[in-house]
């Protein structure tokens, strides 16, 4: 087998040395009734060309979003990606090392952690960021019970500009640890009114901005009513490219940022892995989840950097830590740190600019559809179209058409009458005014 | 002194053995220092060429950014110098032993980073409409397949991103399980020798942690675990047990332990971590195990990539598997439906609800079905074997050297020393395993089971052949006399030789610096200007 460098002379004589008759002594302790003498029933060993046969021929029958007018985001973009980033990150120091347990051989990785927390505090306005959750929506779970540590309450709000899934992961989590968890009704055209729900028992409200839906929420009024009733605002985004153009969650009060990753530096990947970013104020650093990279110096005085304050981690503080998170996204937040250095403000400044501009190409030659109409007045690069029929339908008679339009709103919130026809559609800088194009001539199709 | 013709000296000549200069860069050759990305970028620049839009008309309402956001760009040939000299001061599997206990540092093929990449998997959306990728679906639904068969089991829930996230979903899938039927129990036992993560976990879900207590041998011991449950008659959730456990040892009495739970009306929750020492050779789901995560980044070899992407993805039993978090795929002959909302559900489906946005790290089944398929049955067997040979051949080499807290029996895929051999001596166990780093080796797991002093577990895995064994053996042999020589000073100030010296952790602490600030500019006084 070509990764098992021992031979069968090595084994013998090895097993010889252990002083043992043959292999199965070893696993002797396994209670003898439950010990597998053959094979399991699985295919036997196959040769690198043999596997790559197999599965290149599984991943031919699915329709990859290069190949197509692709207009899917929903908390996932595509974008493009540098050649850099995937060369730097396949480097064997990078990718095969394991989290910096030892800081004095993986400076590597504790620099780069270093310059990831400082990228995400200065793209959110915020004091400090973690070193990754393993993505948005975790990181949104994650965020609303630090909230609940620091208020010593039990009730979040949930905007229903929130992202479905990441309020059914926050749901989940609270409804299992005994918290409680307000959704409000979905809010495509972000004209819900958050504020009456706030209250003296709410420990945090969770507003997404760019919504779902796509709609720019003001977060600052949300801020200034939770601060006053004694809670937090959790500030969550799934587009972080947005905030090269917007104004960032911690210029508008937000106590806890956390958003989505992916767009900068990682791939579609079919919904992971990805990166999740986490911030939050310094007053609140003690509560935050998650591994945490700080400076310092070594015994020569030469500048250094170590995984630190982990008295807040499980494997210091056991079932009193702020959470059970180990394993990280490491490498995505490698990819991440690479990309926005290589963009820098300027790069990502004009990467902003490009993808809202192609959008509201996007929404104008969308709405020359007959029956078509955009929900939202003010959006980055995603936006929410009313179909005059079912959007999911639609989706699919496009698919045909070899267009992937958007997601339609049913699918993640089914059985919703007034949702069936919203269809929600993102464009970045990968779309080409043929592909806009493409788009609307088939939707007209499909809809007439 | 011999020269060519140009007269070029070609041989060394006299040299001076322990001069090393002072540099004026403070490099040293090859071994680089690397200002941060904010001390040498400009925020004027960028790697990456893109063209002003044509026309800007934005329809951000008020919302447009109105500061600077003050991330400086790099030129792509700074970035590459930039991230190539970081990543030299990284230890990785790729360049040496990497002994780290329960982490299992093995092999990673790069074909399986090929077939990630692969655009069919790479490059699709997560809510594409389902009829564009069914061979994604396939994917997932082959490599649970894979999975369930390994560890003999009926379900599988696939979408938990990392080992500590699976053990959340196998907790609340057990929850679920209790609250159905119409039982709400309180306590969770976790043997004292568990990883951090399992009763943070069980906290996190508002259990009471009730610690287990280990017999002299470092296996559970029954008779405390028949006490424990007298004592909460009535109120246990189920065990969390990690099989091998973090002393490397199998869990001998593990079938009597699953019926003393099972009969306690609670369920096993089996830490996999190690299941890497089993496959082929035992089957969790034989042993009465209701949940197991598998961690795709240790057993199955997907990068751990500095800290992650992991991927967890938790087996269940047959009474768990009703109560499988969504999404999930629902086979009917061979079709196969992606389910990922409550509406879609049949009757017997009760998910507990949802762990994640999507459907788990596509990326990471991609590399563990790759790894698993080029294994086959034949070749995971194998491998469990040659981990487990190569953990006992290091531990014959060092046992008469060092100690052994529970005697000298076979381990399985990892084997736990304690610092006895090191007493009076002067040098700890981290000195020690900073002495390793001199030496060429990242040093094992330490401290870490808490249940013996100052322990050293250490897991070479399969990927090892004999030279480096033997190598490593003489190495950790020759360290341990040294100690015992009394040689402290080649401890007590280790690392010498690698890219830092020991690291302040302390003052890490204390005054978190945890993002970089621009430097106050120096004062200048009028002396200092002229």
């Amino acid at each position: 087998m070509r990764y098992l460098p021992l031979t069968d002379t090595d084994r013998s004589d090895m097993l010889a040395r252990v002083g043992v008759p043959g292999i199965d002594t070893l696993f002797a302790d396994i209670p003898e009734k439950a010990r597998l003498n053959g094979l399991l029933d699985l295919p036997k060993r196959a040769s690198e060309m043999q596997v790559e046969r197999q599965l290149s021929a599984l991943a031919a029958k699915n329709t990859s979003a290069g190949s197509v007018p692709f207009f899917v985001g929903a908390g996932a973009y595509k974008h493009h990606v540098p050649a850099t980033v995937d060369h730097l990150i396949q480097r064997s120091e990078f990718l095969t090392s394991y989290t910096p347990y030892q800081p004095e051989i993986t400076q590597g990785t504790l620099q780069y952690l270093f310059e990831f927390q400082t990228q995400v505090a200065r793209l959110t306005a915020m004091d400090v960021a973690n070193a990754s959750m393993y993505d948005g929506s975790t990181g949104t779970g994650e965020a609303v019970l630090m909230a609940h540590r620091i208020t010593k309450r039990k009730k979040a709000v949930l905007s229903g500009g929130l992202h479905p899934q990441y309020r059914d992961v926050v749901e989940g989590l609270s409804n299992m640890a005994n918290d409680e968890a307000v959704s409000l009704p979905a809010d495509p055209a972000g004209t819900e009114d958050i504020l009456a729900e706030i209250d003296d028992e709410t420990s945090c409200v969770v507003v997404q901005s760019p919504s779902f839906y796509g709609q720019l929420i003001d977060l600052k009024p949300i801020a200034e009513k939770a601060h006053e009733k004694g809670a937090l605002l959790i500030a969550v985004f799934t587009e972080v490219v947005s905030l090269g153009l917007i104004e960032p969650p911690g210029a508008q009060g937000a106590d806890i940022v956390v958003g989505e990753g992916q767009s900068i530096g990682n791939g579609l990947n079919f919904g992971g892995p990805y990166v999740g970013l986490f911030a939050t104020r310094q007053k609140y650093i003690r509560q935050m989840p998650g591994r945490l990279c700080g400076e310092t110096i070594d015994a020569e005085g030469k500048r250094g950097f170590v995984l630190t304050l982990s008295t807040r981690e499980q494997h210091i503080r056991r079932d009193k830590a702020t959470s059970n998170i180990c394993t990280n996204s490491g490498l995505c937040c490698l990819a991440f740190t690479i990309h926005m250095a290589l963009l820098g403000q300027a790069g990502l400044t004009r990467l902003a600019r490009i993808n809202h501009a192609n959008a509201v190409a996007l929404k104008m030659a969308l709405v020359a559809v007959p029956g078509v109409e955009v929900l939202n007045a003010a959006y980055f690069n995603e936006f929410t179209v009313k179909l005059p029929k079912r959007a999911d339908a639609v989706v699919e008679a496009l698919a045909e058409k070899d267009i992937l339009a958007g997601v339609p709103v049913s699918r993640l919130e089914p059985g919703k009458t007034d949702l069936e026809n919203l269809l929600v559609v993102a464009s970045t800088e990968v779309n080409t005014e043929e592909d806009r194009a493409a788009f609307a001539s088939a939707l007209k199709e499909v809809l007439a | 002194m011999s020269m060519n013709t140009q007269g070029r000296p070609t041989t060394p000549g006299d040299v001076t053995e322990s001069f090393r200069p002072k540099t004026f860069t403070g490099n040293r050759a090859l071994d680089m220092e690397e200002p941060l990305i904010f001390e040498f970028g400009r925020l004027e620049n960028t790697g990456v060429d893109l063209d002003e839009p044509d026309d800007f008309a934005p329809e951000l309402g008020s919302h447009a950014r109105t500061s600077e956001i003050g991330l400086p760009g790099l030129a792509e040939p700074e970035a590459m110098r930039h991230f190539v000299r970081l990543s030299r001061n990284n230890y990785a599997i790729d360049s040496g032993l990497y002994p780290l206990g329960s982490c299992t540092m093995k092999h990673n093929p790069r074909l399986n980073e090929k077939m990630a990449r692969l655009p069919g998997f790479a490059d699709i959306h997560p809510l594409q409409p389902a009829s564009t990728v069914p061979g994604a679906l396939k994917l997932i639904d082959d490599l649970a397949h894979w999975l369930m068969v390994m560890t003999g089991t009926s379900a599988v829930a696939m979408s938990p991103k990392a080992g500590a996230h699976g053990e959340l979903c196998g907790m609340m899938a057990i929850k679920a399980a209790h609250t159905a039927a119409g039982r709400d129990p309180k306590i969770v036992l976790v043997p004292e020798s568990a990883h951090g993560t399992n009763p943070a976990t069980a906290a996190l879900l508002g259990y009471k942690v009730v610690a287990i207590a280990a017999k002299d041998d470092g296996t559970v011991d029954l008779g405390a675990l028949k006490e424990t449950i007298g004592a909460h008659d009535g109120t246990i959730a189920g065990i969390m047990l990690t099989n091998p456990n973090t002393c490397g040892l199998f869990e001998r009495d593990i079938i009597e332990i699953a019926d003393l739970i099972h009969d306690a009306g609670g369920f096993f929750y089996c830490d996999g971590a190690n299941f890497n020492a089993i496959v082929g050779k035992a089957r969790p789901g034989d042993l009465g195990v209701d949940a197991m995560h598998i961690n795709l980044h240790k057993t199955f070899s997907t990068p751990h990539g500095g800290g992650g992407p992991g991927s967890g993805p938790v087996v269940l039993s047959e009474r768990l598997a009703p109560f499988a978090p969504l999404p999930f795929i629902r086979k009917t002959g061979d079709d196969l439906e992606l389910v990922e909302t409550e509406a879609a559900l049949q009757d017997g489906e009760q998910p507990f609800g949802r762990m994640t946005a999507f459907h788990g790290q596509m990326g990471m089944y991609v590399r563990a079905l790759s790894y698993m398929m080029s294994h086959g049955s034949d070749g995971l067997k194998q491998a469990s074997e040659d981990a487990v040979l190569n953990a006992n051949y290091v531990r014959v080499g060092l046992q008469d050297l060092m100690s052994l807290p529970f005697g000298e029996a076979p381990c399985m895929h990892e084997v736990l020393f304690d610092d006895t051999f090191l007493k009076d001596t002067g040098v700890s166990t981290l000195d020690f395993a900073k002495a390793m780093i001199d030496e060429g080796y990242h040093p094992m797991t330490m401290y870490f089971p808490l249940v013996v002093h100052g322990a050293m577990l250490i897991e070479p895995t399969e990927s090892e052949s004999r030279a480096s064994l033997d190598l490593f053996i003489a190495t950790m042999r020759d360290l341990v006399m040294r100690a015992k020589r009394g040689e402290t000073e080649r401890f007590a100030g280790a690392p010498y030789l690698a890219p830092r010296r020991r690291l302040d952790e302390t003052m890490a602490a204390r005054k978190p610096v945890l993002k970089w600030t621009e430097p106050e500019p120096a004062e200048v006084t009028p002396e200092a200007a002229e």
